[in-house]
């Protein structure tokens, strides 16, 4: 079993200057959101119509995936169904076996992520080559990403230098941007080059067109998948939106949130392989439906990957990606990964102060922090609570029902921190003390001043 | 107008300072006070923690206080909201309903309500503001920085009527201070690690009091504070607006 949230988050609290700056890196995304959010008076209104959309769609998937399903094949794609993530794995397993390919490209896909593809394509032997930097970084590494949009963005460019100096031959100590970024230029453009498969993520897919979209900064996705003869695409079933129209409400959306830019600088869109080409898309269920059956959270499948949540998140920014031992990580992972499995995932719905932030900033309106709330409730009654807090949450619930009782733990606890105040002190037992002083325990409740003085 | 005073278990047993200056100053704003007895805690620490199934109890011994009055007031956003959103009993639905509707944190009974104007207030400090998150979100309590929209804030306009006070906001206007219930002690070392921040911030415009509506999130920040051994203090907002002039 995973270490919890808390416990990972210590040890990355350990560095507090590398925290320092962790926070300060994304608050500065945050700022740029703001930024970009804040000179479009209708903001709010596109908020509002991404939720709109996507309420319809969820709605009514079955139609608009039935419809992409025969949009896309009649251009000329091939359309596969995984139902979990194993599936999706093997599907695209077979179509490199059958080609019998061995240089592989991928652009950043969080589904392939969430699936696991990287390690089981390796453990047959074949490997894939992430093309993002971010992500290429965290592979040389044998890390996976911190975060969704910037997947390396736990790590400092001296870090980045000591991975590249270990897997690319650069000079030892040289912390240039400049320079690591032109190495990971030559090396990346070699697999471009040489790419025979082209493995993509989907942002939006297009049930009344039956093309897709893909958006990244670096162009890494039409780089691989212009040189190689066969293109995968790998969907959520949640990533289709009704008519080509609608796209705009999203793409407006996404770069905003995810970097405070007006646009991604590339917005690709595939419709149909180039002559001698072959296109595939998996559409991947992988829990999805059974979110999408959960009243409370089917709210979370209009997700659309910006991490704007994790930006704004004073808990993610301070704990890191990996404190979430799960691909998607931040306030949204914490919504989803208790759908994909409840008792490995069950302390991330906790890992929040519920302050709401997340919430305000989701282009499409997910109640996130709700969600958070709703899901302690559904793991408890589960029993995926520690036994002790569970008993002590009873203990409460019976005292604070009863006025009487109440008053007398009241005075007790109060006369036990004035008068043998060494038991509450004791940092093991006591996590408020490890770095904190008790308040101070008056004689007097306010009930009891008020019974003297009310009449004053 | 009858006013039920609800005062949530912990400011009643470890801030009744801040108690006394809420029922003050309603009283000095004319309100007729009623503090019903048999009060205890609103059920917030259950829910949150998973088992709002077990917070049965509380809102029954809730309803059972706080019927009959026009209105219920309490110096502490969370407490206000965890009622408003969660407050619930077969047995007396209508009870139920008429204080969600009804309960108001401080500020915004004042604002909002009493629609307060000026106050003869005096406080010749200079002033941190913490916007607690489930007042400010929550409730509305001031404009929040991620929407778009315009900006207010209840809690900085009763402060400024506050003569002598000069008011601050961190640069950070709305960041949470990491204090969020038992998250401050099953997730301890971020929870101090967001309060240390908020502090910084706050120490940075020199503030001599740092104030709030909630006295959960102050009473973080001063367990931080003592243990640094600053000189800064918390103060509710309650006990600042009832200062005397």
């Amino acid at each position: 079993m995973n270490p919890s949230h808390a416990k990972l988050a210590e040890a990355f609290n350990a560095d507090e200057k590398r925290t320092d700056w962790h926070d300060q890196t994304l608050w500065f995304v945050r700022q740029k959101r703001d930024k970009a959010a804040h000179v479009l008076p209708e903001w709010e209104k596109l908020r509002q119509w991404a939720s709109d959309i996507k309420d319809h769609t969820l709605s009514n998937l079955d139609v608009y995936l039935a419809e992409f399903e025969q949009k896309a094949t009649a251009n000329g794609v091939q359309v596969h169904w995984a139902l979990d993530a194993a599936d999706h794995n093997a599907i695209i397993h077979k179509i490199i076996r059958d080609q019998g390919l061995t240089r592989i490209v991928k652009s950043k896909s969080m589904l392939t992520e969430e699936c696991h593809l990287n390690d089981y394509l390796q453990q047959s032997g074949i490997e894939v080559i992430d093309t993002d930097l971010g992500e290429r970084i965290v592979q040389f590494r044998k890390e996976p990403p911190s975060h969704i949009v910037l997947p390396a963005i736990h790590l400092k460019k001296q870090d980045v230098s000591e991975t590249f100096q270990e897997h690319l031959g650069t000079e030892a100590g040289n912390y240039d941007p400049q320079y690591l970024t032109q190495a990971a230029r030559i090396h990346l453009r070699e697999k471009f080059i040489q790419s025979e498969l082209a493995i993509t993520g989907v942002n939006f897919a297009v049930a009344e067109t039956g093309g897709f979209v893909v958006c990244t900064n670096e162009g890494n996705a039409d780089m691989g998948v212009h040189s190689a003869k066969i293109h995968i695409g790998c969907m959520g079933i949640e990533k289709i939106i009704p008519k080509a129209e609608h796209l705009g409400v999203f793409t407006r959306l996404l770069a905003r949130s995810a970097t405070g830019q007006p646009i991604t600088t590339y917005t690709s869109h595939f419709h149909r392989p180039r002559p001698g080409q072959e296109m595939h898309i998996v559409i991947v269920d992988n829990g999805r439906t059974r979110q999408l059956g959960r009243e409370d959270f089917r709210n979370s499948l209009k997700c659309i990957r910006c991490a704007a949540c994790f930006n704004t998140c004073p808990v993610y920014r301070r704990s890191g990606g990996h404190s979430y031992h799960t691909a998607v990580a931040g306030p949204i992972g914490s919504i989803l990964n208790p759908n994909l499995d409840m008792k490995a995932n069950a302390d991330l719905p906790f890992a929040s102060t519920l302050c709401g932030s997340c919430t305000n900033v989701c282009p499409v309106k997910i109640n996130i922090h709700e969600q958070l709330w709703k899901w302690r409730q559904v793991i408890a009654e589960e029993g995926l609570v520690a036994p002790s807090k569970k008993y002590s949450m009873k203990m409460m619930a019976f005292v604070l029902a009863r006025p009487s009782l109440y008053r007398i733990a009241g005075s007790a606890g109060r006369w036990v921190m004035r008068n043998l105040s060494f038991l509450v002190k004791v940092k093991s037992l006591n996590p408020w003390y490890k770095q904190r002083e008790m308040p101070d325990a008056p004689k007097e409740s306010f009930r009891d001043w008020y019974k003297k003085n009310k009449e004053v | 107008m009858k006013v039920g005073l609800f005062i949530p278990c912990y400011i009643d047993q470890f801030y009744p300072k801040v108690a006394i200056a809420t029922f003050q100053l309603l009283g000095k704003l004319g309100c007729e006070i009623i503090f019903p007895q048999g009060q205890t805690c609103c059920g917030q620490p259950m829910a949150n923690s998973g088992f709002a199934s077990l917070s049965g109890g509380c809102d029954k011994n809730f309803i059972a206080n706080f019927s009959g009055v026009d209105y219920i007031v309490a110096p502490s956003g969370s407490c206000v909201l965890h009622i408003k959103e969660h407050l619930n009993d077969g047995k007396s639905p209508a009870e139920a309903e008429f204080i969600r509707t009804h309960i108001y944190e401080l500020t915004e009974f004042l604002t909002d309500v009493m629609k307060l104007e000026k106050l003869s207030a005096r406080f010749p400090y200079k002033v941190g503001l913490h916007n607690s998150c489930h007042g400010q979100r929550g409730l509305h309590l001031s404009s929040m920085s991620e929407l778009v929209a315009p900006a207010f804030s209840k809690p900085a306009a009763l402060l400024n009527m506050v003569s002598g006070l000069q008011l601050c906001l961190p640069e950070r206007p709305d960041e949470c201070c990491g204090f969020g219930g038992t998250f401050c002690v099953f997730e301890e070392a971020v929870s101090v690690k967001m309060g240390v921040d908020r502090i910084k911030e706050h120490e940075s415009n020199d503030v001599d009091v740092i104030t709030g509506g909630d006295v959960s999130c102050l009473m973080h920040l001063e367990g931080i504070m003592k243990r640094k051994g600053s000189k800064t203090r918390v103060m509710h907002i309650a006990e600042i607006l009832n200062s005397e002039l």
